[in-house]
C-alpha cells in the first residue's frame, strides 16, 4: 500500500522550474531513497512534504489525506516527522526535555495549557522519552544541555526526537550530511536497526551513495526537476540514464 | 481645506520626514551593514545637537568687565560680559560668529561623532555582532539611558535653546521662492534650510554608496554579508567606518534641529521611539524605505494634526504614526521596501 | 511541599519568609541614625516592591519563557490602573472587584494587542508591541480623558489623571466603611507601628495584601515553568522553527504566554490603584515598559527569583538612591583631606540624588554586556564555578531532577 503519493508536482521559482509533473509512490514500510545531483529539486520536493512549500500544480496525499495547504504542526500531528539536514533540536534544553517534547505533543495534540502539573511528574510521558534515549543510545546524557552534544549526537537526538511520536513516516533530509565515514557508517547502522526493530517508513534524501545502496529498498532518481528513473538499487546501479545524470559525474 | 493650507502642511511634514528620514537613515544603515539594532540611535542625534550648545556656551564665554560710563538702575557702575570671541576678533565679526554658531557647529559635530561613532563601535558593538538582538537592544538601550543622563548632568534638565542665525529665523514668502504669486505661504526659513540641508546629506550618502568602491562594498555586504566576507575584504574596518558615517548623519541631523527644537535630555528617547517605527516601516535594512517612510510618516502626521483631520477622528494626530505602522508590518511584514528574511528567524 | 520539588519549596518558603518580615529587615538602622535614610521599611516603598515584583514575575513569563520581548507590556499596567478606579467610581472603595476586574481588562487588552504582534517575531514583534503601547498611551492622554457620552473626564481623565470623587455614584459604599481603598472594611492605608528600642516598624495593610497576592503569583509561576507547558515556552525559545515541525501549533502557546504576562500587568496596574486610588497615563508610557524590562534582566531573565529582584533592586535605587544629595556625600566623606574628599564627592555626586539613572543606566549595560542571565544568572554560574569541580567527582546524583530546571 502506498502511504505517500505524489501526483504531477510542479514548483516554479522566478524563471527556474524547480520540480517539473513529479510521480512518486512511497511503499508502507520501505525506506525510499530520492537521489539526484545538486539542484535536482530534492530539498523543494520535501518542502512539499512538510506544509513549507505549496506545489503550483498536483497533490500529495498521504495516508489518504492531502499535505497541501495545511500547516507544519498539522502534518506532523497525522503521523509525518521530519529530520533536518542541520539538526534542528531545542539548543537550550536537557536531551530529556528535546525527547519529552515531541511526547507530549504526541499524547495532548498541538495545543493544551498544561500548566498545573509538573512536568516530571508526568511519568508515561518521562518513561517514554528514557526508552527512546535508551533505544538510541543517549540515555546516559539524558541530563545534558543539547547544545553541548556533538554534532553526531545532535543528529542522533533528532532521530530521537523524531522516533518518540512512532510516526507513520519519517523524513530524513541527508542525514549523514557532513559527517565522518565513523559517524556516517554508525547512522547507517542505527537506521538500518530501526528499521529491523520499528519497520517504520522513511524518505531519505541523501547525497552519498554509500549511505543509499546500504539502506534504500526502493531508489528514485531526481534531475532537473524531474523523475527520470526509479527502481530498486540492484536496477538503479545498472541504469545507464541514472549513469549520464549522476552517477557517472559524482560516483564515489 | 484650500491649497495652500495643504502646501502649508506638505512643508511641515516635509519638515518633520527630513528629520525622520535623516536618523533612520542612519539606522537601518547600522541595522543592513552590522546586523545591530542600535537603540542608542537617538542618543547620537541628541549628542549632535548638544554639539550646537557646546559650541554656543564655548563662543559665549565671557571676560566681565565694569563699564564706568553705564549704570543700572541702583546707580551702580555695569558689569558688562564681553565674549572673548568679540576681543578677539572684533566686535561685528565676534557676534556674527555667536549668531552663526548653529551652522558652525556642524564643523565641530563631524570630529566629534566620528569619535564617538569609533568609540562606540570598537568598545562595545563589535562585541554584539554575534549576540541576540534582544541582548543588541538591551545594551544599546542602557546605553542610550547613560548618555541621556551624562546630557542631563552637563546640561542641566531644562530645554537648551539655541537660536538660528538671525539671518534665517524669519520667516520665508514661499510663493515668491518658487516664482508662484498665486501660492500665499509663508513658512520659518530655518525649517527650508534643514529640508535642504537633509536633501543633500541623504543625497551625499546615496551617492558615496553608489559611486565609491567602499559603498559598493557596503552594499554588497548588505544584500549578502557571507559572501563578502569570504572575498577575504577587510570587513571589520569598514563596519567600524560605516558605523562612524551612520552616527555623523544623526549627528548633523541632530545639531541643525536644535533652533527647530531645543534639544533637552529627552531628546534622544523622543525621537528613537519614532525613528524605528520608521525604520520598520520603511523596511529594516532599506536606505531608500528609510527615506521614504521618513518623509510619508512625517506627511501623514502633518496632515493628522490638522483641525480638519482631528474633527473626523478625534486624536488621530496622536496616534497616526502607530496606525499605519500596525497596518504596514501586518500587511507588508517586510516593510514598504524590506528584504525577505531580514531579522524573521 | 506545594506540589513543588524540594528546591522550589525552599525558594518559595524562602521568598515567603523574607517577604513577610520585610517591614523587620528593610528597616535595619534605627530611626534617628544617620543611616535611617537607607531604611526601605516604610509602606509605600514596600507595596512598589511587591507590585512591581509581580509586573516582572509576569513579564519574565513572557520573556524569560518564550524570548518575546515585549516593549509594550506598560500598557497593560496602565489599563488595570484605570480599571480599578474605575470600580471605585461605581462601586465603591473595596478593592477586592477593582483588582479582578483590572486582571480582566488587562487579560482583554492583551489578547487583542498579543493576537495581533505575535504574527511577527524578533524586532518586529518589539516593535509592534510598543506601537500599541504609545497608542494607549497617547488615547489615554488625550481622546480618552476629553468628555465623552456624557461622562467628564471620559474615561481616563486625561492629563489629571482618574481619580475618584464625591458626586461618583459607589453605590455599594456605605456609611460604616472606610472612605478611601479598603479590603471589607480593612483600609489598606492601615498602619501597625511597633517601637522596639531605637527603631521603629511599620506592618502595613495594603503591603501585606499586595505580599500575599504576589507570593499568590510567584507561586503559580513556578508551577508554569515547571509545567509542560512551561516547556513548551522554553522551547519556543530555543527553536520555534523545530517546535513546529514537531507537531506543536506555537503560536497560540505564545499568545497564551503574552496574556499570562498581561494579567499580571494589569494585577500589578490594579494594585497600585488599590494602594493609591489614582491612575494617570504615564503608567502606560514606554519608560514604564522599558522600566519591566530592566528589572527582569537585572534579576535575571528566565529564573524564578531574578525579576522579583531586579524590581526590588531597582525601586530601592529609584527611592533611596534619588534621596542621597550633595550634602549626605560630603557628611561620608568628611573624614577624608578636604581635597579627596571633594573629589570623591563630585566623581559620586553624578551617580546618585538625580543622577540615580546613570547608575542604572551603567548596571543595565554590565549586566547585558558580562552577565547574559542577569545578577541571578551570575550567581548561579560563579556559584557552579567554585563548587562544581567538587560535585563532579562524585558520582552523577542518581535522584537528579530529570528536567534541567531553570537556575533559581
Amino acid at each position: 500500500m502506498a502511504i505517500l503519493q505524489v501526483r504531477n508536482v510542479s514548483k516554479r521559482f522566478g524563471g527556474l522550474q524547480a520540480l517539473n509533473d513529479v510521480n512518486l509512490s512511497v511503499e508502507a514500510g520501505t525506506v525510499h531513497a530520492i537521489i539526484g545531483p545538486n539542484g535536482a529539486g530534492k530539498s523543494t520536493l520535501l518542502n512539499c512534504f512538510v506544509g513549507r512549500l505549496i506545489p503550483d500544480t498536483g497533490t500529495v496525499m498521504f495516508d489518504g489525506k492531502s499535505l497541501l495547504g495545511i500547516k507544519p504542526h498539522q502534518i506532523n500531528q497525522i503521523g509525518v516527522s521530519r529530520v533536518f539536514q542541520t539538526p534542528e533540536i531545542f539548543g537550550d534544553l536537557s536531551l530529556l526535555e528535546n525527547v519529552m517534547i515531541p511526547t507530549f505533543a504526541n499524547r495532548d495534540g498541538a495545543f493544551k495549557v498544561n500548566w498545573w502539573k509538573r512536568a516530571d511528574r508526568e511519568s508515561d510521558v518521562q518513561e517514554h522519552a528514557e526508552a527512546v534515549l535508551q533505544e538510541i543510545g543517549l540515555y546516559e546524557k539524558r541530563h545534558e544541555i543539547a547544545d553541548a552534544m556533538s554534532r553526531g549526537d545532535k543528529r542522533r537526538l533528532e532521530m530521537a526526537m523524531c522516533l518518540s511520536q512512532d510516526p507513520k513516516l519519517l523524513l530524513l533530509d541527508e542525514p549523514t550530511a557532513g559527517m565522518s565515514r565513523a559517524d556516517t557508517n554508525a547512522t547507517i547502522d542505527l537506521l538500518k536497526r530501526l528499521s529491523e526493530t520499528r519497520g517504520l517508513t522513511k524518505v531519505i534524501i541523501e547525497h552519498d551513495m554509500h549511505v543509499v545502496f546500504s539502506l534504500a529498498n526502493y531508489i528514485s532518481v531526481l534531475a532537473q526537476g524531474t523523475v527520470i528513473a526509479e527502481n530498486t538499487p540492484e536496477l538503479i546501479k545498472g541504469d545507464p540514464r541514472v549513469k549520464e545524470a549522476y552517477l557517472g559525474t559524482e560516483a564515489e | 481645506m484650500d491649497l495652500d493650507a495643504i502646501l502649508l502642511q506638505v512643508l511641515n511634514g516635509l519638515d518633520k520626514g527630513s528629520a525622520y528620514a535623516l536618523i533612520a537613515l542612519g539606522l537601518t544603515l547600522i541595522f543592513g551593514t552590522l546586523g545591530v539594532v542600535n537603540f542608542a540611535h537617538g542618543a547620537l542625534f541628541m549628542v549632535g545637537a548638544f554639539c550646537a550648545v557646546s559650541l554656543e556656551r564655548l563662543l559665549t564665554i565671557s571676560q566681565i568687565s565694569i563699564d564706568e560710563s553705564k549704570t543700572d538702575f541702583l546707580g551702580n557702575p555695569l558689569e558688562v560680559e564681553t565674549p572673548y570671541i568679540e576681543m578677539w576678533f572684533g566686535e561685528a565679526i565676534g557676534q556674527g560668529i555667536i549668531d552663526w554658531s548653529v551652522p558652525l557647529a556642524i564643523l565641530l559635530t563631524i570630529p566629534v561623532m566620528l569619535i564617538i561613532g569609533i568609540a562606540m563601535e570598537r568598545g562595545l558593538i563589535k562585541h554584539f555582532y554575534k549576540r541576540p538582538h534582544a541582548d543588541q537592544i538591551l545594551v544599546t538601550f542602557g546605553l542610550a539611558i547613560v548618555i541621556g543622563e551624562i546630557i542631563k548632568a552637563s546640561f542641566g534638565a531644562t530645554e537648551n535653546p539655541v537660536a538660528a542665525p538671525a539671518a534665517l529665523a524669519r520667516v520665508t514668502d514661499v510663493g515668491a521662492l518658487v516664482g508662484a504669486d498665486t501660492i500665499n505661504v509663508t513658512y520659518p526659513s530655518w525649517r527650508l534650510i534643514y529640508m535642504a540641508f537633509a536633501a543633500v546629506v541623504i543625497g551625499a550618502i546615496f551617492a558615496f554608496l553608489q559611486f565609491t568602491t567602499f559603498g559598493m562594498v557596503v552594499r554588497a555586504g548588505m544584500a549578502d554579508r557571507e559572501t563578502v566576507g569570504l572575498l577575504g575584504i577587510d570587513i571589520d574596518r569598514r563596519f567600524t567606518i560605516m558605523f562612524a558615517i551612520a552616527a555623523v548623519v544623526a549627528g548633523l541631523a541632530g545639531v541643525m534641529y536644535v533652533p527647530i527644537k531645543p534639544p533637552s535630555y529627552e531628546l534622544g528617547m523622543q525621537f528613537l521611539v519614532i525613528s524605528f517605527v520608521v525604520v520598520v516601516v520603511g523596511g529594516m535594512g532599506s536606505l531608500p524605505g528609510a527615506v521614504a517612510a521618513g518623509f510619508l510618516l512625517g506627511l501623514l502626521e502633518a496632515f493628522a494634526s490638522t483641525e480638519w483631520a482631528k474633527d473626523i477622528i478625534p486624536g488621530i494626530d496622536q496616534i497616526i504614526i502607530y496606525v499605519v505602522a500596525i497596518i504596514i508590518l501586518l500587511t507588508r511584514p517586510r516593510g514598504l521596501m524590506g528584504r525577505k528574511g531580514v531579522m524573521e528567524e | 511541599m506545594f506540589g513543588l520539588n524540594r528546591n522550589d519549596t525552599l525558594l518559595l518558603i524562602f521568598v515567603a519568609i523574607i517577604t513577610f518580615a520585610a517591614p523587620i529587615l528593610m528597616n535595619p538602622f534605627p530611626t534617628e541614625s544617620s543611616l535611617a535614610q537607607f531604611n526601605a521599611g516604610y509602606p509605600d516603598l514596600m507595596q512598589r516592591f511587591v507590585i512591581f515584583g509581580i509586573f516582572a514575575i509576569g513579564f519574565n513569563i513572557l520573556f524569560g519563557l518564550t524570548g518575546y520581548l515585549s516593549f509594550g507590556h506598560a500598557a497593560f499596567l496602565g489599563a488595570g490602573s484605570y480599571a480599578c478606579v474605575w470600580m471605585f467610581k461605581l462601586f465603591g472603595y473595596n478593592v477586592l472587584p477593582g483588582i479582578i476586574l483590572s486582571v480582566i481588562v488587562a487579560g482583554i487588552l492583551s489578547v487583542a494587542i498579543g493576537y495581533i504582534s505575535l504574527r511577527r517575531s524578533g524586532i518586529y514583534f518589539s516593535i509592534l508591541t510598543l506601537a500599541f503601547a504609545q497608542m494607549s498611551f497617547a488615547l489615554a492622554y488625550s481622546v480618552l480623558g476629553q468628555d465623552m457620552f456624557g461622562l467628564q473626564g471620559g474615561l481616563t481623565n486625561g492629563e489629571t489623571g482618574l481619580q475618584v470623587y464625591t458626586s461618583d455614584p459607589q453605590i455599594f459604599h456605605s456609611e460604616a466603611a472606610p472612605n478611601l481603598p479598603h479590603l471589607f472594611g480593612l483600609p489598606m492605608r492601615e498602619t501597625w507601628v511597633w517601637e522596639y528600642g531605637a527603631w521603629s516598624f511599620q506592618f502595613n495593610a495594603g503591603f501585606y495584601l499586595c505580599a500575599i497576592i504576589m507570593l499568590v503569583v510567584f507561586y503559580m509561576s513556578i508551577r508554569i515553568f515547571r509545567s509542560p507547558f512551561g516547556m513548551m515556552l522554553r522551547a519556543i525559545k530555543t527553536n520555534q522553527n523545530r517546535l513546529n515541525y514537531t507537531g506543536v501549533n506555537t503560536r497560540p502557546y505564545a499568545l497564551a504566554a503574552f496574556v499570562i504576562s498581561g494579567m499580571y500587568a494589569g494585577l500589578a496596574g490594579g494594585l497600585l490603584s488599590a494602594m493609591d486610588p489614582l491612575a494617570g497615563a504615564e503608567r502606560m508610557q514606554w519608560t514604564a515598559s522599558g522600566e519591566v524590562v530592566l528589572m527582569t534582566i537585572l534579576g535575571g531573565a528566565g529564573t524564578l527569583i531574578g525579576p522579583v529582584l531586579g524590581a526590588g533592586l531597582i525601586k530601592y535605587f529609584e527611592n533611596i538612591f534619588s534621596k542621597i544629595n550633595d550634602a549626605i556625600l560630603e557628611g561620608w566623606f568628611a573624614f577624608l583631606p578636604e581635597t579627596i574628599g571633594d573629589a570623591v564627592v563630585w566623581v559620586l555626586h553624578f551617580f546618585v540624588g538625580k543622577g540615580w539613572h546613570l547608575t542604572l543606566g551603567l548596571m543595565f549595560m554590565i549586566v547585558v554586556i558580562f552577565l547574559p542571565g542577569g545578577l541571578v544568572g551570575g550567581l548561579v554560574q560563579g556559584a557552579k564555578r567554585l563548587f562544581g569541580g567538587r560535585r563532579r567527582k562524585n558520582a552523577p546524583p542518581p535522584s537528579a531532577s530529570p528536567t534541567s530546571q531553570a537556575a533559581e
